[in-house]
Formats: C-alpha cells, sequence, structure tokens
C-alpha cells in the first residue's frame, strides 16, 4: 500500500507539466464559452443560430465521415498481407507504412499538394497518358482535403486491423471452407467479424482525428470544406471571440468523448467474443 | 459394399519432401477407417487432400463415384473435425452447428431441430447459447463433433481430435464418436498416431510410413499378423529376435538365432541364408517343455491382470513374456525358463 502511494510520486513531474501546459489552458477556454463576453449560454445560442457555424460542424462531421470508410477500405488489404503473408513480406510493409511517421505533417501536406496542384504529378501523368485533356481540379477542394486525411491516417487504420487479423487462426478459415462456406461468405461471416476490434479501433482513430484537423484542410481543402479548428482559429485570431471559440471547442471535446465512449462500449462487447 | 472414397496413386510433394506417395486407399460405406503413423508420415497431408484443403500432385480422389479433382472444399459434402476444434469464437454454440446448415440454405426450423438433435447427440443439449470459450477442452470437441455431422455429410474427416485432452477424457470421447459413428452408420476416416486408440476405435487402419501405407488391414490383422517389421514394431509391444533364415515353404519359415531356432510366419522377400528377424508378442511367448528358448528370469513385474517378465536368454537378449496373473508363475528371479510359441503367433522379416 505505501509502496504504490510513494510510487505515485513519480506522476508528478508529468502531471505538472500536463496541467500547466494543458489542463489549465484547455479549461481556461472551454470556460470561456460561459463566461466571455459575459456569463451564460449565448455563445452556445450563436452556435445554434447563425447558419456559418452549423454548416461548418455538419461539414466536419460529413468530411469525417466520408474521409473514415476510405482509410479502411484502403488498409484492409494491407493489413491482410501484413497479416497472412510471408514474413518478408510483413517486415516490409511495417517498414513502408512506418516511413511516413518519420516525416512532420506539414512537409507530407506540402507534398500532397504538389503531387496534386494544376500542373503536378499526377495531373502531368494523367494528361500524358490521355486519361484527361485537362488538368483535373485536384487541389483546393473535397478531393485534395479527402487525399491529404487519407495519407496521413492509413497507419492508424493499419495496425489495430493488423492486430486483430494476426490473431486469427487460418483454421477457422479452413474449417468454414470444409463446412460449405464459399470464400465469400467465409470472409463475411468469419473472417470480417473477427477483425471488427481492430478496424473500430482504427475507424474510431480516424473519425476523431478528422473531426480536429486543422493543417490539412487549410493546405489542401477549399473555402468550402472549412472545418471545426479552421473556425476556431478564425474566431480567436480573427475576431478575438474567446466565446464562440471556446463553445465550439467544447462541442468538438463532447463529439470525440461521446466517440471514444461508443467504441469502449462496442469493442467491449466484442473483446468477449474473443 | 460400395466405396465412399477411393484414393489412387495419389502423390504430394513440398518442394524436396515428398509428404505422400503413390497412396492407395478405399474407405467403405460406414466404415471407420484410421490413418496411423508417427509424426511426418502425411497423415494430415493425405486428410487435407481429400478435404480439397490441398491438392495433390499426381493421382486421383473420387468421393462417391465421382471426381473430386476440381471440387472446392466447401462443395465435396465432407465434416471436418481439426486438433483444435476451429470454432468459431464469435458465435454461440448453436450458431456455429447452425453454421454448415446455414450455408446450405436449410430452413430456419429445420435446422433449429438438427442443430437440437446433434447436441442432444454429443451430450451437450443445455450448452447451446454458450460461447466456445465458454467450454472445457472436451466439451468444445463435442461441438465440433456435432458441427462436422450436423448436415449428414458423406464422409466425415478426423485430424488428432482427441490429441490436446488428457487421458482420461480421451477414453471417454473414443467411446462416444464411436457411438456416434455406430448411431449415424457415418463413414469415418481418423487420423491419429496413438496405436491404442487406433486399435480400440476402427473397423480397419492404414499404418503410414513416411508417405506410404505399410499396411491395412483391421486390428487383429495388424496386431497378429503384420506385414512388415514396422507395422509389427509400432503397433503393441514385440520381441525381436534376429539371426538367419535356414528354411522358407508354405508361409512358413526357420530361423537360426544365436538363442536357439525359431519357427515363424514366412513374411515377403526372406530368402534362405539372408539375415531376418523374428517378431513375437509378449503375451503370445509360452513356458514349452520342447523349449526351443532358454533363459533366465531378470525381473518380473506385477501389473495387476498380468505379470510381466524379462528374460535374459542365452545370447544376451532380452526377451519380454507377458502371463495372465492368475496363471501358475513362470518363475521367481533369476530361476531358469524355457520358452517356446506357436508358429503362427510369430513373423519374420527380411532384414534391412
Ligand atoms: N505446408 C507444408 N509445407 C512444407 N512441408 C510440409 C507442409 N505440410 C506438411 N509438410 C511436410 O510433409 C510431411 C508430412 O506432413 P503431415 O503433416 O502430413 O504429417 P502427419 O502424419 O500429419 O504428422 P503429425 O502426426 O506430426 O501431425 C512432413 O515431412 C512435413 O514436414
Ligand atoms: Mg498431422
Amino acid at each position: 500500500m505505501t509502496t504504490v502511494d510513494r510510487r505515485l510520486w513519480l506522476l508528478l513531474p508529468a502531471g505538472l507539466t500536463l496541467t500547466v501546459a494543458f489542463l489549465l489552458p484547455v479549461g481556461w477556454l472551454l470556460s470561456r464559452a460561459f463566461t466571455f463576453p459575459q456569463p451564460g449560454f449565448q455563445n452556445f445560442v450563436l452556435l445554434w443560430e447563425r447558419p456559418v457555424y452549423l454548416r461548418v460542424m455538419g461539414n466536419t462531421l460529413w468530411i469525417s465521415a466520408i474521409v473514415t470508410p476510405i482509410t479502411v477500405l484502403l488498409a484492409f488489404p494491407v493489413a491482410h498481407l501484413m497479416a497472412h503473408g510471408s514474413p518478408r513480406l510483413r517486415r516490409w510493409l511495417v517498414f513502408l507504412v512506418l516511413v511516413p511517421f518519420w516525416t512532420s505533417l506539414l512537409v507530407r501536406s506540402f507534398a500532397t499538394a504538389i503531387l496534386l496542384q494544376r500542373h503536378g504529378v499526377l495531373n502531368s501523368f494523367l494528361i500524358a497518358f490521355g486519361f484527361t485533356e485537362e488538368p483535373l481540379p485536384l487541389l483546393y477542394n473535397m478531393a485534395g482535403l479527402l487525399a491529404g486525411c487519407v495519407q496521413v491516417l492509413l497507419p492508424f487504420v493499419i495496425f489495430p486491423l493488423y492486430s486483430s487479423m494476426a490473431r486469427i487462426d487460418p483454421a477457422y478459415m479452413r474449417a468454414a471452407s470444409t463446412l460449405g462456406a464459399t470464400p465469400v461468405r467465409a470472409f463475411l461471416r468469419v473472417y470480417l467479424p473477427l477483425t471488427l476490434p481492430g478496424l473500430m479501433t482504427g475507424a474510431t482513430l480516424v473519425f476523431i482525428s478528422t473531426l480536429g484537423y486543422y493543417i490539412i484542410p487549410a493546405l489542401l481543402g477549399g473555402a468550402r470544406q472549412q472545418m471545426i479548428a479552421q473556425l476556431i482559429q478564425d474566431q480567436i485570431a480573427t475576431f478575438g471571440n474567446w466565446g464562440v471559440a471556446g463553445a465550439l471547442s467544447l462541442v468538438l471535446l463532447a463529439a470525440t468523448a461521446a466517440l471514444l465512449a461508443l467504441l469502449q462500449f462496442t469493442v467491449g462487447l466484442k473483446e468477449i467474443a474473443r | 459394399m460400395t466405396n465412399v472414397l477411393e484414393l489412387s496413386g495419389v502423390q504430394k510433394r513440398y518442394d524436396a519432401v515428398v509428404a505422400v506417395d503413390a497412396l492407395d486407399l478405399s474407405l467403405r460405406s460406414g466404415e471407420f477407417l484410421t490413418l496411423l503413423g508417427p509424426s511426418g508420415s502425411g497423415k494430415t497431408t493425405t486428410l487435407m487432400m481429400v478435404a480439397g484443403l490441398q491438392q495433390p500432385d499426381a493421382g486421383t480422389i473420387t468421393l462417391n463415384g465421382a471426381s473430386v479433382a476440381k471440387l472446392p472444399p466447401y462443395r465435396r459434402d465432407i465434416g471436418m473435425v481439426f486438433q483444435h476444434y476451429a470454432l468459431f469464437p464469435h458465435m454461440t454454440v448453436r450458431r456455429n452447428v447452425a453454421f454448415p446448415l446455414e450455408m446450405r440454405g436449410v430452413s430456419k426450423t429445420e435446422a433449429l431441430r438438427l442443430v437440437d438433435e446433434a447436441l442432444q447427440l454429443v451430450g451437450l443439449p443445455d450448452h447451446g447459447d454458450r460461447l466456445p470459450k465458454q467450454l472445457s477442452g472436451g466439451q468444445q470437441q463435442r461441438v465440433a463433433l456435432a458441427r462436422a455431422m450436423v448436415y449428414r455429410p458423406a464422409l466425415l474427416l478426423m485430424d488428432e481430435p482427441l490429441g490436446a485432452l488428457d487421458r482420461k477424457l480421451r477414453e471417454q470421447l473414443q467411446l462416444e464418436i464411436k457411438r456416434v459413428h455406430q448411431e449415424r452408420g457415418i463413414s469415418v476416416l481418423y487420423v491419429t498416431h496413438d496405436q491404442e486408440e487406433a486399435l480400440t476405435m476402427s473397423d480397419r487402419i492404414a499404418v503410414f510410413n513416411q508417405g506410404r501405407i505399410e499396411q491395412i488391414g483391421s486390428p487383429e490383422e495388424l496386431y497378429d499378423r503384420p506385414a512388415t517389421r514396422f507395422v509389427a514394431g509400432f503397433i503393441g509391444d514385440t520381441n525381436f529376435l534376429s539371426g538367419k533364415v535356414l528354411a522358407v515353404s508354405d508361409g512358413r519359415c526357420e530361423i537360426e538365432t544365436p538363442a536357439g531356432r525359431l519357427q515363424a510366419r514366412a513374411t515377403q522377400g526372406l530368402l534362405v541364408g539372408a539375415s531376418a528377424s523374428v517378431a513375437v508378442r509378449p503375451e503370445r511367448v509360452v513356458p514349452a517343455a520342447s523349449a526351443a528358448l532358454r533363459g533366465t528370469i531378470t525381473d518380473v513385474i506385477f501389473l495387476g491382470t498380468s505379470r510381466k517378465y524379462v528374460v535374459r536368454l542365452k545370447d544376451g537378449t532380452e526377451c519380454v513374456v507377458l502371463r495372465p496373473a492368475n496363471e501358475a508363475a513362470l518363475g521367481a528371479r533369476g530361476s531358469e525358463v524355457e520358452l517356446g510359441w506357436a508358429p503362427a503367433h510369430a513373423t519374420a522379416f527380411r532384414d534391412g
């Protein structure tokens, strides 16, 4: 008992840093929602009444809702190969998926912009091979934003999916086959359900991360893809409106917490089936 | 009698390893046939090819009279029980057992009835709503059995289904599988490397060695009339005495050993003057007056229903003798004995 108590002191440095650098300022910002410019709920009323706020919040949810399935679909085959391919292939895939982690988000986003711009690599390629006459608009719109989000978020789905898949005994699929299941039905009824814990974890991570993205929509998206983090930045930097910024932040935080709770609930249930 | 399954000239190689070679095998309708052999002898590979999970490199496999070369596993009307059960962990027992019925489009009500019947048959009528991990190993194995036969496949394949269980449970389940086999009249191809299990359960046993069948026959045949030295050594306990062939005629032979002149059944390839071994079961060795063998008892071990004597023959080889405990003792340790056997109870094999 006493040893446990004493060891808790080890948490003190990190705890203090977090409190001073994170909890206090964030708490202060959030509290502005109820105190700025005067005490009350007027900031939340404003969020509800001004169409621009609702539109940006809707936008944000919509973009997260598109990014998530695309990322999961692209991650699935990669994770599958990683889990069931040869050890050599697995090492290569892990390496390739990790490389982007060693590069800054800003650099990666600019790189994506160079790739997608009007006379960028992708458009030159498409024109050279006759897929299109005119360069396609790939940047500063939904396409650019999606490309940016998906490439950054892929590893966050690949790794949890991989860890679920690696635990699936290949004998399950053999058993399903001898029991009369075609490969498609064996996949849908046996394999896919067993990947759900990893899939749900990855999907939630992607959804939550996208909700709060700032750099990617700012660099790759257009005016119509404005997201909640950009709005918060605008409110503070341009208008000095700490109250609305606090209220928006609170909404973002609440959405994230709700999603995490949902994940806890669903994966918690799936874990029983393990 | 028709054959459910026929393999002819089947071969399977993995790179340099020939896992199964020139295999001929047929399974009669309703028969319980066991593939018995040491680790790596090709039993699992054979089963996988029958199930369609592996493709043979050569030869044909016929199921119910039709070649299955082009049939994927899910079209083969086969049930398979795996060593580690392979129950689907996210489905309840009932959903697991219903799975093959669902894949075959059996109606809900009919499926429910069949599932209940199958769970009843394996003695788990009240466990339908549990998840596999909430069951003991033995119970999981029963569920796997129920799942593999609920749709009444033409053939049931079992790959060391009891290998992961302790001895007592194994013996209990052996009897249950045997009972289910008889009640359902299902044809079974069973794999084990436990010779006692094979003897207990099988109508016929195919003894595998290095990808080939050494001998196939009823348990009695294999035990009493082994065709090769490998079979004699692999099934049951055996005394081997080596010597030279003196004469061969009419399926009988005479072997001169340092311990004495012995008579035995002859097997293929015995040549007069060549070296050979005589195999005889410990319980077939009897005290005999006109004795061929003479020796000294060096050990007596009481086994309850029988006594085991270790006899050192005059050339120094040891011969184990097993006599019923209710019979007069052969002698005490240190006493001289004279031993013999009916020639039909010993078998001579060519050496090398
Ligand atoms: N997938 C594979 N790749 C390469 N070699 C294999 C493969 N499967 C089996 N083998 C080889 O084929 C031979 C036969 O293996 P098999 O699994 O059929 O033996 P078994 O009789 O079932 O043995 P056990 O009693 O240990 O299960 C062995 O030499 C084994 O190493
Ligand atoms: Mg095996």
